[in-house]
């Protein structure tokens, strides 16, 4: 029975979702039950997957159908994986609390699209075949096409288009991609690759790195790196605060996949394929937290300043990512963690507050329409039974607070743990790409901090103080609770660093060691 | 064989290339189309072009060499589907786009403004 557990993450997602559109679109006390009861129940299955993954040697591998590993399907959970899927289910958790009510209200079949990114994420960071990447790369685009449209309107559906446009593009590149390594090598499984690539000839070696090029061309768009990444602010400030905060670990997927592949296909076991790409990813992800920055500076509501600050999470985490040092890799993971969390709390944030920003032709667009084609009023008792919070002005700046503290790195909370845990390492100056990069990206990643926080404390001001008539928003206790919980969760993270980084160590080890993830894939067959 | 093909992969991937950059939103839909083509194409011919072999292994099996590598096609089929779905559903919104901004604009601009 244990050995099943590898596919759960993306089979409960799936039936969840299935069973969710057989209730039909009106059921919503059901639907919240449902997608609850599932997100919970991924939640455990995922911390069970982390503890499995920890404590052995080997990463968990999992062959669809038993079939040999030469040709089977198959999925892998070694540490790296787990750490994402439990990522992914701490977000679809809060998606699923958080959209209750008035969010789902907005459009039909909420829940279901949630679940369905839900099984794309978890899909995506399980496979160890590239073509399965694809698919379930497909899975969580259509599913977040459909979240980031609902609740439609103009502004939104422009949005969706010019989002659907690049992506569409950034998967013909993917295949391109994959179809070129297919035909170099002869195999899409990532551990029978890395096996392979140090004995490529020459001249099919040169078509590998074009293919591998083109493969990560369409990881940049999705992690949003310079030049890449110019429509994450805008589509995700479009969102409704719910799908924005999930959406925060798409980019997170980009990155992923980059880092995985790396470490397979260009870590030092590869031959004279070793480190392939370094710089050019360095160079972008530096590019990448400069376009934050001043994107950050230039933001004038929370939208915006939020996808701009996932713009300088994922320049840093691409930058960091190239290094080959355990130390460095460990403190970029928990930087992932600590800012995917954080930038989800602050979409939130962000929603609860409600848009401000003149330009808008859809003046406070989660609040106003409901979906209902019929007219036979969606608006029912429920809405007034809602409990709504007193003095949430004070809750929300104090989340606020925390969410600054959080993403700009400041003590004493675990976004500076984390850069410290990046940056102390790099002072060391290990090996990187391009000589000094570890000192260049040191400076950087701390004027960054400096950056963040004033962009911040400026949106805090004119936000909480400048506005002394501003109408005090009405929070709903699931959201309030769903923020607070998510805050207090990243504010334990200070007290119990040492558990994560732990295992994030053993992470960065595992990483490091493609031999390993190499090993506990294709073990059941005899060396060739 | 592989000429006609390379040229045609060559030209579908130039036009589409074109289309998608143009701005209106059914010349950017055709374009994606031709590069889906495009794609597809390129995936098919990774395995290999051959005439007359069967990617199915028939009763007597006989030798690697009478067959042709059916991975791509299989990836072919499945990349097919997908990119069709999701042309699909772009079109979907294409239309609820058009029907926001009165006009054909990628950026929902109408012809006087742009």
């Amino acid at each position: 029975m244990i050995q099943h557990l590898v596919i759960l993450p993306i089979l409960l997602p799936l039936a969840a979702a299935a069973v969710l559109m057989l209730t039909g679109a009106r059921n919503r006390p059901l639907h919240g039950v449902i997608s609850i009861a599932a997100s919970l129940g991924l939640l455990a299955a995922a911390v069970a997957l982390v503890i499995q993954a920890g404590g052995g040697e080997a990463a968990a591998t999992y062959r669809l159908g038993d079939w040999p590993t030469s040709v089977a399907i198959v999925l892998v959970a070694d540490r790296l994986a787990a750490l994402m899927v439990l990522l992914a289910a701490v977000l679809g958790l809060v998606n699923s609390v958080f959209s209750l009510g008035r969010w789902a209200r907005l459009g039909p079949f909420y829940p279901v699209f949630s679940q369905l990114l839900l099984m794309g994420l978890n899909g995506a960071f399980l496979t160890g075949d590239l073509f399965n990447l694809f698919v379930f790369f497909e899975i969580l685009l259509a599913a977040s096409y459909a979240l980031l449209l609902h609740g439609s309107g103009p502004r939104r559906v422009k949005a969706g288009l010019h989002y659907i446009v690049i992506n569409l593009v950034a998967s013909l590149f993917f295949l391109v991609g994959v179809s070129l390594i297919f035909g170099v090598t002869g195999t899409l499984n990532m551990a029978a690759l890395a096996q392979r690539i140090p004995t490529l000839a020459d001249d099919t070696r040169a078509i590998f790195h074009a293919g591998a090029a083109i493969l990560g061309m369409a990881f940049l768009i999705k992690a949003a790196a310079w030049p890449l990444g110019f429509w994450l602010p805008r589509t995700y400030d479009a969102a409704t605060a719910p799908s924005a905060a999930f959406f925060v670990i798409m980019t997170k997927v980009g990155v992923y996949a980059l880092l995985r592949l790396g470490m397979l296909c260009f870590g030092p076991a590869s031959g004279s394929s070793a480190g392939f790409g370094g710089e050019a990813i360095f160079v972008a992800g530096l590019l990448t937290i400069g376009v934050g920055l001043v994107g950050m500076l230039a933001a004038r509501d929370v939208g915006r300043l939020a996808g701009y600050s996932i713009l300088v999470s994922a320049g840093t985490l691409l930058s960091a990512l190239v290094f080959r040092e355990p130390a460095v890799v460990a403190g970029a993971l928990f930087y992932m963690v600590v800012s995917t969390l954080a930038a989800a709390a602050f979409y939130l944030i962000g929603g609860l507050v409600g848009s401000d920003d003149g330009d808008d032709e859809f003046e406070d667009p989660p609040l106003l329409e409901a979906y209902d084609p019929d007219g036979d009023g969606l608006y029912t008792e429920e809405d007034e039974r809602a409990v709504i919070i007193n003095a949430p002005l004070g809750l929300l700046s104090a989340g606020f607070l925390i969410c600054t503290l959080l993403i700009a790195g400041l003590p004493p909370l675990p976004g500076f743990l984390a850069k410290v845990a990046m940056v102390a390492p790099l002072l060391d100056g290990p090996v990187g790409p391009l000589p000094g990069a570890a000192r260049i990206l040191a400076t950087v990643v701390i004027a960054s901090s400096l950056f963040s926080l004033t962009a911040l404390a400026r949106a805090g001001i004119q936000m909480w103080w400048a506005e002394p008539d501003r109408i005090t928003p009405a929070i709903r206790l699931h959201e309030g609770i769903t923020v607070g919980a998510l805050l207090f969760a990243l504010l334990t993270l200070t007290f119990t660093v040492n558990v994560p980084f732990d295992y994030l160590d053993a992470t960065a080890r595992d990483l490091l060691d493609s031999n390993r993830y190499v090993g506990s894939v294709l073990e059941p067959e005899a060396p060739r | 064989m592989e000429i006609v093909l390379a040229l045609a992969i060559g030209v579908l991937t130039a036009s589409g290339v074109w289309l998608v950059l143009r701005p209106r939103s059914f010349q950017v839909l055709i374009g994606l189309t031709l590069l889906s083509y495009a794609v597809n194409l390129f995936i098919f011919s990774t395995g290999g072009v051959r005439i007359g072999a069967e990617p199915v292994l028939r009763g007597s099996a006989g030798s690697l060499i009478d067959y042709a590598d059916p991975l791509p096609q299989a990836l072919v089929l499945t990349a097919i589907v997908i990119s069709f779905a999701t042309t699909a559903l772009l079109l979907v919104v294409i239309l609820a786009a058009r029907g926001f901004a009165g006009a054909d604009h990628v950026d929902g601009r109408r012809d006087d403004e742009a």
